[in-house]
């Protein structure tokens, strides 16, 4: 994107101005980092709840007496297994099996899916979606995002803010499930999903009703004794599970087997845009992996591009990294050969010029305490 | 509104200079902290170094980024405070007591002159 292109705004964004955020520019958008800090926020989604903004991503329709075929020919995951209400992680791939976009696909009925796509990839998403679709597919497709806005309610109060601003309105969407509910302000799409490991759920509207929804939702927030929350946190919440971020962790020069999203891909399932290559790398074996790693002694965060040196030599460099606010200690990711990618192997990072030894793990970094 | 006391002397880029003491210990504003908040590590300068003035000398990380800090006046590096390494959070604490970052011995006191009085920086910042 060129520096002159104008940041797009989501409907929320004088509000957040109003509310003191700091705005940034995030995937061609002017969107709040944060409000009052980012390890406040990340705390406030891991003990009570956060609310974000999410209008910059994306919704597309499929609908048609073919979608589910359509969609299962473009997609990793089996698209067959979901029933009416029910969504599944899944990943759209070029032919040669790099990963254009991750995203999440509902059925919202017997022949209507929705689909909620990254941002940064509407536009690539959507000519790729056009592209493989063939004339007798008796498939329409709908772009929705330039006039759905969405908010992410996540943490372990993310119910009690659903009945305080819903009522009887509407029931808590479970995990991986969506309700689609027809209200007086318009049609409300409620999706039991979340990018922070917390319970929770992202909730998309018609653009106008953004503000009625968002002042609501932050008054139930702060209730529940939570918090507005920017993309700052956004990233550190996601980043403590181990979750990728397209751009950073995922891009069309990797397959999501070497970032390690196997389990959301189906071989088995009949062809798929992108199989073939996919067979072919599992039968050569993969040349590198996505590894996840954390500082083990004291040491800067490290942070995208860095270096990532095994045995001596830099073998790659880092994709996602920060300062996991849970932990007190540098988190991050790196695609790896498999040899230094086994769990307890020891790599370095470069930073400044001096390299710090970090210890590859199991994701996720962060797992909740046991109650 | 941010503390900006009367005795110090300030860089525009938001370190602070306590000229009444020898060595003269070296922080951030409390403006300055309160932009980057969450401070998570300091990477302090080498104790016996040589800096001049406007030299990057050391690194503080927010969870956000990284800021370069520079030496108000030249001199050497004579004593980092070592309480950041286990609490960095002290800088967005007490960013002109517990949370100074490292002191120097001006060769020219001369210099404290070129930087901004408290009067000063409040307008810059303002």
């Amino acid at each position: 994107m060129s520096d002159t292109t104008p940041l797009r705004r989501t409907p929320l964004h004088a509000v957040h101005v109003e509310m003191g955020a700091r705005m940034v520019p995030f995937a061609g958008w002017d969107m709040p980092v944060m409000y009052t800090g980012i390890v406040d926020e990340h705390k406030a989604v891991r003990q009570s709840v956060g609310v974000f903004d999410i209008s910059h991503m994306g919704q597309f329709i499929v609908s048609g007496p073919g979608a589910e075929a359509f969609l299962n020919r473009v997609l990793t995951n089996n698209i067959t297994k979901l029933q009416p209400g029910q969504g599944q992680y899944t990943l759209l791939l070029t032919g040669l099996g790099g990963v254009i976009d991750d995203l999440i696909a509902y059925r919202t009925s017997e022949r209507e899916f929705y689909l909620v796509v990254n941002a940064s990839r509407i536009d690539a998403d959507w000519e790729h979606l056009e592209t493989q679709l063939n004339k007798d597919d008796d498939v329409m497709m709908a772009n929705a995002s330039d006039f759905t806005a969405g908010l992410a309610i996540q943490g372990p109060k993310a119910r009690e803010v659903a009945a305080a601003v819903f009522g009887n309105e509407t029931s808590f969407p479970e995990h991986n499930t969506i309700l689609v509910t027809m209200t007086d302000t318009g049609p409300m799409w409620l999706c039991g999903t979340g990018y922070t490991g917390e319970e929770g759920f992202e909730f998309f509207m018609p653009m106008e009703t953004a503000e009625m929804w968002f002042r609501k939702i932050v008054e139930a927030v702060k209730a529940a004794g939570g918090m507005p929350c920017g993309l700052g946190a956004r990233d550190t919440l996601r980043l403590e599970m181990g979750y990728p971020l397209n751009g950073n962790d995922l891009s069309e020069q990797r397959t999501p087997l070497q970032a390690g999203l196997g389990f959301f891909v189906d071989l088995d399932k009949g062809n798929f845009t992108g199989r073939e290559a996919l067979v072919a790398q599992k039968a050569a074996g993969l040349p590198d992996k996505l590894a996840a790693f954390r500082m083990t002694g004291a040491a800067p965060p490290p942070r995208p591009h860095y270096p990532v040196a095994f045995a001596g030599d830099i073998i790659g460099e880092v994709c996602s990294g920060t300062q996991s606010p849970s932990l007190g200690v540098g988190i991050g990711m790196a695609y790896v050969p498999l040899s230094a990618a086994t769990i307890g192997s020891t790599l370095e990072i470069e930073i400044r010029g001096r390299l710090f030894p970090a210890e590859v793990v199991k994701k996720p970094f962060y797992r909740k305490p046991s109650v | 509104m941010s503390n900006v006391p009367d005795t110090l002397r300030y860089r525009e880029s938001h370190e602070w200079i306590d000229p009444t003491q020898s060595p003269s210990p070296v922080g951030i504003t409390d403006h300055a902290q309160a932009e980057l908040t969450d401070v998570v590590f300091v990477d302090p300068p080498k104790v016996g170094a040589q800096v001049t003035a406007g030299q990057q000398v050391c690194v503080i990380e927010s969870v956000k980024a990284a800021s370069d800090i520079y030496a108000p006046v030249a001199g050497e590096i004579v004593a980092i405070n070592e309480a950041l390494g286990s609490d960095p959070g002290l800088l967005n604490r007490e960013p002109y007591t517990g949370g100074w970052i490292f002191k120097i011995k001006p060769s020219s006191p001369a210099e404290f002159d070129a930087l901004m009085d408290a009067g000063a920086y409040g307008k810059h910042i303002a």
